[in-house]
């Protein structure tokens, strides 16, 4: 495997498989009532936000501390990097307190490319700008696996705001290597204009697609976009988009509904669909943590002390 | 002075003789022997240009003397063989009063590396709102005929049209800097597949070719010349063909990054992905593009090859993509880019690289000293080229300040040998004088 977990792109298919299925023997840990194991003692895992993401970080810090890795949590807010500091001083500054892997979430597209090219230690991306977030696509993935059995030829929509986001950039990309087919269904102002050179299908009709989808996953519709011309009303965006109890009823029996959170109820998604047995919600939250537990295991464990 | 053995535009070996700042003879080397007291400088069969042309230099004095002064800025002209450059106005203050543009001429003068010729500000403050007192800066010692504020657009029509009008009095032009604000907010790099990839906001096509056609539009209604700063798109070159078969008087620059460069550099380069260097405002744009700006600058829709040179510190481009400032520099690279994108493809011959980067940018700016063949009687502009090294491209050895170049490690063709200002050597073997 690579050094780095940058992009989704990166990990070939055997890649992806050694992710999941050491993700399946670690999920065996953490059913145990001791969920610790010593793989990573001594090694060192920043976790570097410039971003807030309570859940994402929370969810890394987990996953190193499950694995012994002494975790170093840095965030941006209150740090000499809300003092102008910038991100290659502060690489530097890591560097020099010896981080073996450095997990970074950024608003910028392309952050970590740019950590890598600072730092000797492993650079795990934890969401960057509007570009990807890899280890959501390999918990979404291994969520998927675990409820559908496998990926191979399953069909996979993904709804709502693509332009803007990296769940749905990395999984396109991963799922496609796993032999998933990936739909896409957003209004055209949510779609980059390129999104035809993807390697997926394309709809803006959600009623028209459910009916043959085994997984629907829904994405956030950030606030930010409400009143900057993409859509005309929140309301006419649930109506068309939103995986209501009427569009839930086209789904078929087997299919699951997945979303990475946060969730905007009521207007992506109803509650009743995200509350209900066929959702993945929850189960996504701590696969998070068996699946970074996995990413960090194979990036760092081989070269254990 | 007499500079021997030198082929113009390529042509039969000649020597030129040099006095008064003048060219006073050219005559088939080896025909005169030099005379006593004469200083010899020996060209051994290079190439004679007459001096470099840039319509669109940022010297960024003053205010940001960190990135370029007008001292190290003319330094590097000189090196890239020009003898002229214009003075883009978006310094800090911005050059929009005849103070400032007087103080960036006679830096230039003192100085005396090459000509600075200040470009005068449309609007005051570059803030689009209300227009700068360009008579004043017409009027001025520094006689600015070229007016822009590039780094924005003047997207406000009526504005733009009463530029375009105003500037007939004193047969100044309009630099417009094309690129409608709001189909560009936040915009990181060429909107296309790359874009999309790599999730940075996109910088649409369409953007510059709007207002393109809008300013061409404009400047037929009143009657004016309208100059286009570094068109980038494929489209765009449609546009200013269509408008110049209309007989408008309008005319265009592409600089050598969008003769070379693509945007496909932005995910994939030698320098890794999302490396700032190649950020640069208009983006690098696709193949087809480039394709098409070559074609342009070849068939005489695109006129000229303008730098857009643009100093940027270290720190301002080793950061995260969107906080890196956009911006290349490109003097001491640019006569190398145009060979390899347009001599070495057969696009252009040697008198049409002199026509693009002397003669057509001086006709522009209405600089009656610049631009001129190298015949008895005009004035000794002159760069001498060896077209025939490929070196590889050291930015430790700019004269510029800056080393924000895309071109770090690459091999280009050809290297400026000596340039001569009015006679005067800037560069003499490669090395400032």
């Amino acid at each position: 495997m690579n050094r780095h977990l940058i992009s989704a792109g990166d990990l070939g298919k055997d890649d992806a498989l050694l992710i999941l299925d050491t993700a399946e023997e670690l999920a065996r840990v953490s059913e145990r009532s001791i969920k610790k194991l010593p793989t990573l003692r001594g090694r060192t895992v920043v976790n570097l936000f410039f971003e807030d993401s309570t859940r994402t970080r929370i969810s890394f810090e987990a996953a190193a501390k499950r694995l012994s890795a002494d975790v170093i949590n840095f965030s941006a807010k209150g740090s000499s990097v809300s003092k102008g500091e910038s991100l290659k001083d502060t690489a530097l500054t890591l560097e020099a307190m010896g981080a073996d892997a450095v997990v970074i979430r950024h608003s910028a597209s392309g952050a970590p490319h740019r950590l890598a090219t600072w730092v000797r230690g492993s650079v795990l991306n934890a969401g960057d700008g509007t570009h990807e977030h890899p280890t959501q696509a390999l918990l979404d993935a291994f969520s998927m696996r675990r409820r559908l059995g496998g990926l191979e030829g399953r069909k996979v929509t993904i709804v709502g705001d693509v332009l803007h986001s990296r769940v749905a950039r990395s999984n396109v990309l991963l799922l496609g290597t796993l032999g998933a087919e990936v739909t896409l269904v957003a209004p055209p102002t949510l779609l980059p204009v390129s999104v035809g050179s993807w390697p997926c299908e394309v709809s803006y009709d959600l009623d028209a697609v459910l009916p043959k989808s085994d997984v629907v996953m829904m994405l956030r519709v950030q606030k930010e976009r409400m009143n900057a011309a993409y859509f005309p009303s929140e309301r006419e965006y649930s109506r068309r988009y939103g995986l209501d109890r009427d569009r839930f009823a086209k789904m078929p029996d087997d299919a699951i509904v997945m979303h990475p959170g946060p969730m905007n109820r009521g207007m992506e998604i109803a509650a009743e669909v995200a509350d209900s047995p066929r959702s993945t919600i929850v189960e996504q939250v701590a696969n998070g943590v068996t699946i970074r537990m996995a990413v960090l295991y194979l990036l760092l464990g081989g070269e254990t002390a | 002075m007499i500079i021997r053995n030198v082929r113009i535009l390529g042509g039969e070996p000649v020597d030129i003789r040099v006095e008064n700042g003048l060219i006073a003879a050219v005559t088939p080397a080896g025909a005169q022997p030099p005379a006593a007291g004469d200083q010899v400088v020996e060209g051994q069969g290079a190439l004679a240009l007459p001096g470099l042309v840039d319509l669109h230099t940022h010297l960024r004095e003053p205010g940001r003397e960190d990135a370029e002064t007008v001292q190290t800025g003319t330094q590097s002209a000189a090196r890239g063989g020009y003898t002229a450059v214009h003075a883009m106005a978006n310094t800090s203050p911005v050059a929009d009063t005849a103070g400032v543009v007087e103080q960036v001429w006679r830096l230039g003068h003192e100085f005396g590396h090459c000509d600075v010729h200040p470009v005068g500000a449309v609007t005051v403050g570059l803030e689009g709102r209300q227009l700068a007192e360009l008579g004043a800066m017409a009027d001025s010692a520094a006689r600015v005929r070229v007016f822009s504020d590039d780094g924005k657009c003047v997207d406000d029509a009526v504005l733009m049209r009463r530029a375009l009008e105003y500037v007939k009095a004193f047969d100044g032009v309009v630099a417009q800097h094309a690129q409608e604000p709001r189909l560009t907010g936040g915009a990181q790099m060429n909107e296309g597949q790359v874009s999309g990839r790599l999730g940075l906001t996109g910088w649409p096509a369409v953007a510059e070719e709007a207002i393109i056609a809008r300013d061409c539009l404009l400047a037929a209604h009143v009657g004016s010349r309208l100059h286009v700063c570094h068109v980038s798109t494929a489209g765009s070159v449609e546009i200013l063909r269509w408008a110049k078969s209309k007989g408008w008087d309008v005319t265009a620059e592409v600089t050598p990054h969008h003769l070379l460069l693509t945007d496909d550099l932005v995910e994939e380069s030698p320098v890794g992905a999302y490396n700032p260097i190649y950020k640069v405002n208009p983006p690098l744009r696709t193949r087809a593009d480039v394709e098409a700006l070559r074609e342009a600058l070849a068939d005489g829709t695109i006129d000229v090859v303008a730098t857009d040179h643009a100093p940027h510190p270290v720190e301002d481009k080793e950061t995260e993509w969107s906080a890196a400032a956009m911006g290349m520099v490109g003097l001491e690279t640019a006569l190398s880019v145009v060979q390899e994108a347009m001599v070495e493809t057969g696009l252009l011959d040697w008198a049409g690289v002199a026509d693009r980067m002397s003669a057509a940018p001086a006709r522009i700016g209405r600089l009656s000293g610049q631009g001129q063949p190298l015949q008895v009687g005009s004035p000794a502009n002159i760069v001498l080229y060896d077209p025939s090294v490929r070196t590889e491209v050291d930015p430790s050895a700019f004269a510029s300040k800056s080393r924000n170049t895309p071109y770090e490690g690459m091999t280009l063709p050809g290297r400026v040998v000596a340039t001569f200002l009015r006679g005067k050597p800037t560069v003499l073997e490669g090395k400032l004088v």
